[in-house]
């Protein structure tokens, strides 16, 4: 990470203003009136459009190998997704992933 | 109105929201660990979660740091994530919006995800409610979230620091974002725009400046709105 003190701080304050106004805008400034289906249909997948892709190279490629692809990331990765995907539970699915990442790092020593 | 029964709803708030605070834990002190490993000091991390208080975006921003990306991109990544904010915001106005402006503005900044859901049930549960109520039903639910959230968050950053790099923390952020976005894939469409947003941020990632991911994630978006569209 190379920024300054002072850029991150920008960074923060900026998100936290620019957080609180996507919060704010509907309650504090436009008031009650009807979204249009087509934009409340894209606001839907703005999430699960972005963080998939965000974390896709760190599972490949992860910077602790050097970018080589690793069994035991992939398999923790893997994990992960299909208990959070089961049963919805975030916490399990967290727990799962990090034993996975653990039992197959001791086991391939 | 009588103070019992706002002081009833605001109770209300806290015993419904208890369930969520196995999930804040882990969550807060895993932002605490990764920003401490990412070299934030500490005074930072905290700056981070007590103004922006929303996990996704923090650990977005994060990691478009580590990565050094340039600072408008950044903000554009991680305010785009909180994007769905302004969704809640417009489905709960029509409950809170008879407030004055600093109490709006107060429920602005714990409008969270675990906040929004919660009242909504509660609101569409039991109609009959004054503002007030459905006003201190809100802060309730927000009263065991916030504090957890900002308090263990300092608890990861102090314990961050001194767990060593073999224990596999690099990790940390990827098994996060991965907890939280399986179990939002509720339909086909979510799963579409989720895939598409993995395929094309792995085939545009020698786009410089992480513009690669943004283009990506914009795709997928329209994925995601298009297929709900086609099934519907």
């Amino acid at each position: 990470m190379n920024y300054s003190d002072a850029t991150v701080w920008w960074i923060i304050a900026a998100l936290g203003v620019g957080t609180f106004l996507i919060r704010f805008s509907f309650l504090g400034l436009i008031g009650s009136r009807p979204m249009p289906p087509w934009v409340l249909r894209h606001l839907r997948y703005t999430s699960v459009a972005i963080l998939p892709g965000l974390v896709a190279p760190l599972v490949v490629f992860p910077a602790a190998t050097d970018g080589v692809p690793d069994i035991a990331r992939l398999l923790a990765a893997t994990v992960t997704i299909v208990i959070g995907y089961k049963t919805k539970g975030v916490v399990r699915a967290m727990l799962g992933g990090a034993i996975t990442l653990f039992v197959v790092q001791f086991l391939l020593g | 109105m009588s103070p019992s029964t706002t002081k009833s709803a605001l109770l209300r708030g806290v015993r419904a929201s208890l369930p969520f605070i196995i999930v804040i834990i882990p969550f807060a002190m895993l932002f605490g660990v990764a920003a401490t490993e990412a070299g934030l000091p500490i005074a930072q991390v905290m700056g981070f979660t007590v103004l922006v208080i929303a996990g996704a975006s923090q650990f977005t921003a994060l990691q478009f740091m580590i990565d050094n990306a340039p600072v408008l991109v950044i903000l554009a990544s991680a305010l785009a994530v909180n994007l769905r904010m302004a969704m809640y915001s417009a489905a709960i106005t029509p409950y809170l919006g008879d407030q004055p402006l600093w109490k709006r503005a107060l429920l602005s900044y714990i409008l969270v995800d675990q906040t929004y859901n919660l009242a909504i049930i509660d609101y569409e549960q039991r109609p009959d409610q004054t503002v007030a109520q459905r006003t201190a039903f809100f802060f309730g639910c927000a009263l065991p979230i916030v504090p957890l959230w900002i308090g263990f968050t300092w608890v990861g950053a102090a314990l961050g620091g001194q767990i060593p790099p073999e224990y596999g923390l690099d990790f940390a952020l990827p098994i996060a974002f991965l907890a939280m976005v399986a179990p939002a894939l509720r339909t086909l469409a979510h799963i579409a725009a989720a895939v598409t947003s993995v395929v094309l941020a792995l085939m545009l990632g020698f786009i410089p400046l992480n513009l690669g991911l943004l283009m990506a994630a914009v795709i997928a978006m329209m994925v995601g709105a298009e297929v709900e569209r086609r099934m519907a």
